[in-house]
């Protein structure tokens, strides 16, 4: 503990302001420190002022800021007053950024083996010559398949993952000290998301690097940093070891940020923070936190609590520390399916195949078969008042099916039958209006599901004109009473989608949806672009919504625990193929497929014990060609004729079929590890 | 204002500083703090009250000819000097554009009309329709457009009534083009496709969801639009296909002039200072516009 401070931030500050004067605080008085070879993680919900502290320790103040005071010091320099050629020899060389989307950074037309080694040129002494082979031994190094030809290709000739793993490549070929990390899993695959991890922190031990790394995800966080600093508002409200924060937080934010967090182990949907971060300019006389805090008292209004020692080495910016340990939580009752098995099911998919394009004309003329298959020989059912959760990576095919299911996507082959009789493998403009209305669709992201040209009003009313022939009075009525619906006050109707936050503006899309008075509700990865603490109460809201109105609900999403807090029946898919179909509970605790198996062990929980094979949930021979089970090529249990025989569907007598050889041998369900 | 419900404590409060559902006059603000918009402005109303106020405070008739003051170099009876005919230079030039803007300000509301719901309505279908029609549009835009506007008005004869259908087609072809490119950032969105998925009809997909976005952009083109329009009334007229004389008008009197330029100048600068005045006029007061508006210059399509 005694290793050498690396990096300060002292007392900085940094406001909005221009020409005419500096505005409200952004970051406000904050000191943090980093002992060199330590990883420090910085964590709190979007509009914090993570970013602008991120871009700091950088060096760099955005326009329309302005760093008003304090320091920002890299083993001695102010890197917010030195020279510009200074700032530049230490950026990307001793200061390396990984930035959230790696994609977006790289030049799409520069090879990346040449990106990787412009920083070689920039920040380095090595030879011209040498350069090849050290981006070689880099691209190795990052664990990227074929290193000696990858750095001829171009980004968009790699995965996400592989990208994510190109811009640590390229944060490492300057030798730095210290690395930051603005979200670096964030928009990956929870199975993606584990393999980048597990380098990080293979990469700290070996290189004995610092690392800063923000993130609104406490799980990353607790995997890969033994500091913790939770912000708020623009200041620090509590920092301190990892366990302790993440075992016994004191602060009533940290504890509501990780109340926040969907478990495995808990089965229920998680408890969210009302209301939202306060704009910098908003006048707060006391603790900015207060407005949303539980169990805010008079004094709370007084003055900013600065941060006190708390315990053996937390420190708590706040003058009422919850000290007990976990409150404890009433338990909602989840798990139990409403439905009697035995009616019939709303929507009832068999056998359903869809291409990832349209086939061409040409291609339907010569009867050409379609080159692969998004969905492949999928049967589900789907009954009333259920809300099955439909669970696969990226590039699964989870939105096509939603999109087969809505009429937007072409069905190739197979039957989708809603309410016993109605045939649903024909295109929406071909479908009668009410048997649309009956089935609506919710979309991953707010921001580009609603027209942000139209009010919350006009927005609400384009389905209630469409559906029910209302007039403008009964339109308004019917919009208020749906944004009480969704927790909105009636204020709402006049602004635009502009206004509002991401969490409103995903409500504000639900109530378009509750709109039609549906009875099928499509969720395509609703809460995946929201802050944890907002996609809890997203969450609660579809659950109640869709007991009240006894809809039925296919909520898809990549993210396991998301799925199991809400969803009756939880549905696995991968590469266009379902592995397994089953209660939430019992995939949970009784996976029967390896996949489903690998899932869970993806997800990452903020208590969960450190220092767990990070790497092996899964195999990364994805080429290997299987003429059997899809999954065969990343499969730990994989046996010899996974390759080449397709699997089998079989457990249907528990209620929870898989499609995998190892089930159908032995008749026993994987035991958890 | 928020109407806050006080008996669901979930309810979330609304944000408090409300913004106005449309902040134009803080756009409007905005545009004249930029020097080169507040000028391009000023000439442009400048131009436009000389335009409605013209035939009020000319000195002469634009018809008169004085035979005893032809070629008058500028004097006080004469400000901007006479013609070959002895009419009044200072009288003609303002009352030079009036006819050629109220042409192209009518043909301009066509051509946006016609071009902007085809454009968008054709960045919607997409597809083979798409592309038969857009194939057809790039080989009439293949064409000069001066030949283009020649067979019509071959067709159809000189003037006003003539003249305000000819270029209200032919410039909506190019706002065909402006209206498709700024509908297809927006037709590929979650917000058209969740409005498919309701099965709302095409047409209230391109009026209600596309046009909104659209709008903006759309109508600082075609202001631009309108600019090119009138260089363009000017040239017919100077080619004679144009405002027939004896009318004033800026393209007619540069034609006139041309033979007599090095003798007198005056008949031929004032004119041009006019219609290149108006021109530049609108395009830094457009100019201006679509940067508080956010809207990509850049983006337009080659104007003509």
């Amino acid at each position: 503990m005694s290793r050498p401070i690396l990096f300060r931030i002292e007392r900085l500050t940094i406001a909005g302001g221009d020409r005419r004067g500096v505005t409200a605080p952004i970051v406000d008085d904050l000191s943090l420190s980093v002992e060199s070879g330590a990883a420090l993680g910085i964590a709190g919900e979007s509009g914090c002022g993570k970013s602008t502290l991120l871009l700091a320790m950088m060096g760099v103040v955005k326009s329309g800021l302005r760093h008003q005071s304090g320091h920002c010091l890299f083993d001695g320099v102010d890197l917010l007053r030195c020279d510009e050629v200074e700032a530049g020899r230490l950026r990307g060389g001793r200061i390396a950024l990984i930035p959230q989307n790696a994609g977006l950074a790289l030049t799409p037309n520069i090879r990346i083996g040449d990106q990787i080694a412009e920083v070689l040129r920039l920040h380095t002494d090595l030879p011209q010559s040498a350069h090849r082979a050290r981006v070689e031994e880099l691209l190795r190094q990052v664990r990227l398949p074929m290193p000696g030809s990858l750095g001829r290709r171009f980004p968009h000739e790699l995965s996400g993952g592989q990208l994510q793993r190109v811009g640590i490549a390229m944060a490492l070929a300057g030798e730095p000290d210290l690395l930051l990390l603005d979200e670096p899993t964030t928009g990956l695959d929870v199975t993606t998301q584990l393999g980048i991890l597990g380098l990080l922190a293979d990469l700290r031990r070996d290189r004995g690097m610092a690392m800063i790394c923000v993130s609104h995800d406490l799980g990353v966080i607790a995997t890969l940093c033994d500091h913790v600093a939770i912000m708020y508002a623009g200041r620090l409200i509590e920092t301190g070891p990892t366990r302790t924060i993440l075992r016994n937080p004191a602060h009533p934010y940290s504890r509501a940020l990780l109340a926040a967090i969907p478990r495995i182990s808990t089965a229920r949907i998680p408890s969210s923070i009302a209301g939202r971060p306060p704009a910098p300019d908003q006048p707060l006389p006391g603790c900015r936190f207060a407005p949303r805090c539980a169990h805010v008292m008079a004094d709370c209004h007084a003055g900013i609590a600065e941060l006190a020692p708390q315990g053996h080495d937390q420190w708590v910016a706040c003058r009422h520390p919850q000290l007990d340990t976990r409150e404890t939580q009433p338990e909602a009752a989840n798990q139990q399916n409403p439905l009697a098995a035995e009616a019939p099911p709303l929507v009832d998919i068999s056998g359903l195949a869809v291409t990832y394009r349209r086939r061409h004309v040409l291609d339907r003329l010569l009867h050409r078969a379609p080159a692969r298959k998004a969905v492949e020989s999928l049967s589900l059912t789907l009954h009333r008042g259920e809300i099955l959760g439909l669970v696969g990576e990226s590039g699964s095919g989870k939105s096509t099916i939603l999109r087969a299911i809505s009429g937007l996507w072409p069905v190739l082959d197979g039957q989708i039958t809603f309410a016993g009789t109605v045939d649903l493998t024909m295109p929406v403009t071909q479908r009668e209006r009410q048997i649309l209305r009956r089935i609506q669709l919710i979309f991953q992201n707010p921001d580009a599901s609603l027209n942000p040209r139209q009010t919350i009003r006009d927005i609400l009313a384009q389905p209630l004109e469409l559906y029910f022939n209302l007039s403008r009075r009964e339109v308004t009525e019917r919009a208020q009473a749906l944004l009480m619906d969704v927790r909105l006050d009636a204020g709402y109707l006049d602004r635009l989608p502009g206004d509002l936050s991401g969490g409103e503006r995903q409500r504000v899309a639900i109530a378009r949806a509750f709109a039609a008075d549906p009875d099928v509700i499509l969720c395509d990865e609703i809460t995946s672009a929201l802050d944890v603490s907002v996609q809890a109460s997203i969450l609660q809201l579809i659950r109640d919504l869709a007991v009240k109105r006894n809809v039925a609900c296919l909520f898809v999403s990549h993210d396991l625990a998301v799925v199991q807090a809400l969803a009756h029946r939880i549905a696995v898919l991968y590469r266009g193929r379902l592995m397994e179909v089953g209660p939430a509970r019992s995939i949970c605790t009784a996976p029967r497929h390896p996949y489903t198996r690998a899932l869970l062990a993806a997800v990452l929980e903020p208590d969960m014990q450190p220092g767990r094979d990070m790497v092996g949930a899964m195999r990364d021979d994805d080429d290997i060609v299987s003429h059997g089970c899809v999954y065969a090529g990343r499969c730990l249990s994989r046996l010899e004729r996974c390759a080449s025989a397709m699997p089998q569907w079989s457990g249907f007598a528990e209620g929870h079929p898989a499609c995998c050889h190892l089930l159908a041998d032995t008749g026993i369900p994987l035991a958890m590890p | 204002m928020t109407i806050r419900n006080a008996t669901d404590p979930q309810t979330l409060p609304g944000r408090q500083r409300g913004r106005s559902r449309k902040p134009g006059g803080r756009r409007l603000a905005r545009l004249l703090t930029n020097p080169s918009g507040l000028a391009g402005l000023a000439i442009v109303t400048l131009h436009l009250v000389l335009a409605c106020f013209g035939p009020l405070i000319v000195p002469y008739d634009f018809a008169f000819q004085d035979p005893s003051a032809v070629l008058q170099p500028p004097s006080l009876a004469h400000w901007f000097g006479t013609d070959l005919l002895g009419r009044d230079v200072l009288t003609r030039t303002i009352l030079g554009g009036r006819e050629a803007m109220l042409i192209c300000t009518i043909a301009t509301a066509i051509a946006m009309l016609w071009g902007g719901i085809l454009g968008i309505s054709l960045a919607l279908i997409g597809g083979w329709i798409d592309n038969i029609v857009m194939r057809i549009a790039d080989a009439l835009m293949a064409m000069p457009w001066i030949l283009f506007v020649m067979v019509f008005v071959a067709a159809l004869g000189t003037g006003t009534t003539a003249l305000v259908p000819i270029l209200g087609v032919s410039y909506g072809l190019s706002v065909v083009y402006l209206a498709r490119s700024a509908a297809l950032e927006f037709v590929t969105k979650d917000f058209v496709l969740a409005a498919q998925a309701r099965g709302q009809r095409r047409h209230t997909i391109v009026f209600k969801e596309l046009l909104p976005n659209v709008r903006d952009s759309l109508a600082v083109q075609t202001a631009m639009q309108w600019s090119w329009m009138i260089l363009g009334v000017s040239s017919l007229s100077y080619l004679g296909f144009g405002v027939p004389p004896p009318a004033p008008d800026w393209g007619l009197m540069i034609a006139d002039a041309r033979g007599i330029m090095s003798a007198a100048p005056w008949t031929a600068v004032f004119p041009i200072i006019a219609l290149s005045s108006l021109v530049i006029g609108t395009n830094l007061a457009f100019d201006a516009a679509a940067k508080t508006l956010g809207v990509d210059r850049n983006s337009r399509a080659a104007g003509r």
